[in-house]
């Protein structure tokens, strides 16, 4: 179950110009790659969260320059890149039950498309996720992409 | 076991405290009068005698004395002595206003060692202490002021200022400081620093206690500063108008003890300057009945407490102060409604989740005046989720509301945000025109 998980790194940020200038900084010093990126805006302050290819390396800088940031576990799933696809996906979590906090989603070059989501009960998602098929996208694979 | 400086003094029975009170203020009164040109003219103007004064009762009689009377007889118009018997000098900044001057006779410097010798050995230091004094040296009192109180006592005493923090915790480290004194909030930026760097106060330094003052600071501070850095955490307190800092608690952290055989302390209502019963909240006033350069008659040094009655838990008679909530110049006015940064702080501390720096913004906005309170978020309350935050935000707003009852917005800021400050933190950023 564990290689199901994705870590996803969130930041905590003012909402103020030049804020994300200096973390994609960081990170591209650090050669870190982002992979899935989004931030949610909450009036004076935003929540960046993304997937990098280093997550642990990316919290370490990030931490180190003075940064609130946390580390979290989120699902990568696949879906399929044509009408419908987040419909399949959202019917099977709404038909058990299961909740979404946020997700993000993005299209990748194989017709397929990569859609993040953080739930409350991440195992229990895993496991009806699973059983109906639907296909968890690890770490590494994520790092291919 | 307690251990005393001058036990006989510190433990004497309150009717004898008073009658020694007594005799130092009516020989006070002739003193000034026959010393300083500016109280003559001010006991004349009230139509008071020295002979009026025969009882401790009789101080109300008397004419206060400001901060504005010292800037007024710039730099020395209210000293009681030439200049050849003055051994020092120090000044204020003069950074809200014209700069004031006090000075000291040989004597002077050594009752105020010896009111410091007390206060330290009643938080248990003494020889084989090492203590680090990071408040400013220079024409500011509080290094200097501290410093002669170590050396007294037999402690040793390093001087190593304000600022540079690195090499504050290189001291610490190196010498073995066993006490540090500075004020709350650059000793929260110190422990900082030492998270920063991988080590703690806890477990990497020989640090007992921290003697902090020069601001205003709340319980809840105490209890912050404590639990982290495993230190005991003591209030002192003082004015340079009255020497510099003076007094201190006692290990049992239960107001600060004010030596009665050197200074006659009242409260007063600071609108009608009346005095207040002990444990009535107001503005402390205070007469020098020892100081030779530069006495002070009923002087208003502007801060709010309250006094204690009754022996403290150490066997010391002398009467305490409470806790200093603020000073009547910290007062911001939001709305017609009176609000203390302390009171602030209070709050703040009292939510874990909060973390130590804090500041005030005041704006006015479309006439109408606002209170802005930015906290920073730390690492250990972040969750990622923005509706964690947001009740965060909620809970801080509404304990807020409670206590001030005034709306004030709360504004989750990054940490490290908030500016950290050497010496008396900025609590306070006050943008109306007025």
């Amino acid at each position: 179950m564990e290689n199901k998980l994705i870590k996803q790194i969130s930041i905590f940020a003012e909402n103020k110009a030049g804020r994300l200038e200096k973390i994609t900084e960081k990170l591209k010093s650090a050669n870190i790659n982002i992979r899935a990126f989004t931030i949610a805006e909450a009036g004076d302050f935003g929540v960046m969260r993304m997937v990098v290819d280093k997550p642990e390396q990316a919290h370490n800088v990030l931490h180190d320059a003075g940064f609130t940031v946390s580390e979290t576990d989120v699902l990568g799933i696949e879906m399929s890149d044509s009408p419908g696809g987040l419909h399949e996906i959202s019917t099977v979590l709404g038909s058990n039950d299961i909740n979404v906090d946020y997700a993000y989603a993005f299209a990748m070059a194989t017709q397929k498309a990569l859609l993040i989501i953080r739930v409350d009960n991440i195992n229990n998602a895993i496991e009806v996720l699973e059983n109906s098929d639907i296909r968890l996208i690890s770490m590494e694979e994520v790092n291919k992409i | 076991m307690i251990e005393y400086w001058e036990p006989l003094i510190e433990r004497m029975p309150v009717d004898e405290l008073k009658a020694i009170q007594e005799e130092k203020l009516k020989s006070l009164v002739h003193y000034v009068y026959n010393h300083s040109p500016f109280y003559k003219k001010r006991f004349d103007e009230a139509g008071i005698s020295p002979n009026d004064i025969q009882s401790l009762d009789d101080v109300r009689k008397l004419p206060f004395t400001t901060k504005q009377d010292l800037r007024d007889t710039y730099p020395t118009g209210m000293f009681c002595v030439p200049q050849e018997q003055v051994v020092r000098y120090h000044a204020s900044s003069g950074t809200t206003g014209k700069p004031t001057v006090v000075g000291y006779t040989e004597n002077d410097i050594k009752e105020w060692s010896t009111s410091l010798a007390r206060g330290l050995t009643s938080i248990g230091i003494g020889r084989g202490d090492v203590v680090q004094i990071g408040y400013g040296y220079g024409l500011f009192t509080g290094g200097l002021g501290l410093h002669y109180g170590v050396e007294m006592v037999g402690a040793s005493a390093i001087p190593s200022s304000s600022g540079n923090t690195e090499r504050q915790i290189e001291l610490m480290q190196d010498l073995g400081s066993t006490a540090m004194a500075c004020t709350p909030s650059y000793f929260l930026y110190v422990n900082e620093v030492f998270k920063k760097l991988g080590i703690s106060i806890a477990n990497d330094t020989k640090l007992k206690c921290g003697i902090f003052g020069a601001e205003p600071w709340s319980e809840e501070m105490r209890r912050r500063i404590e639990e982290q850095t495993g230190i005991k955490a003591y209030d002192i307190f003082g004015t340079s108008e009255i020497s510099g800092p003076l007094f201190t608690e006692c290990i049992y952290q239960d107001g600060i003890h004010i030596w009665a055989d050197q200074f006659l302390i009242e409260v007063i209502d600071p609108e009608t300057g009346e005095q207040l019963a002990d444990g009535e909240r107001g503005e402390l006033v205070v007469t020098t009945l020892a100081k030779e350069a530069l006495p002070l008659i009923r002087y208003r040094i502007g801060d709010l407490t309250a006094i204690k009655s009754g022996p403290c838990k150490c066997g010391r008679t002398h009467p305490r102060i409470m806790r200093i909530l603020g000073r009547t110049d910290d007062m911001i006015i939001i709305r017609g409604i009176n609000v203390f940064p302390g009171q602030v702080e209070a709050v703040l501390m009292d939510i874990p989740e909060v973390g130590e720096h804090y500041q005030l913004v005041v704006d006015r906005e479309n006439e109408l005046d606002t209170l802005t309170v930015q906290v920073e978020v730390t690492e250990d309350v972040f969750s990622d989720k923005i509706s964690d935050l947001m009740v965060l935000e909620k809970k801080v707003t509404k304990a807020l509301q409670t206590v001030l009852n005034i709306s004030a917005r709360v504004e989750l800021v990054e940490p490290g945000t908030i500016p950290r400050s050497m010496g008396k933190a900025q609590r306070v950023i006050d943008n109306r025109k007025i």
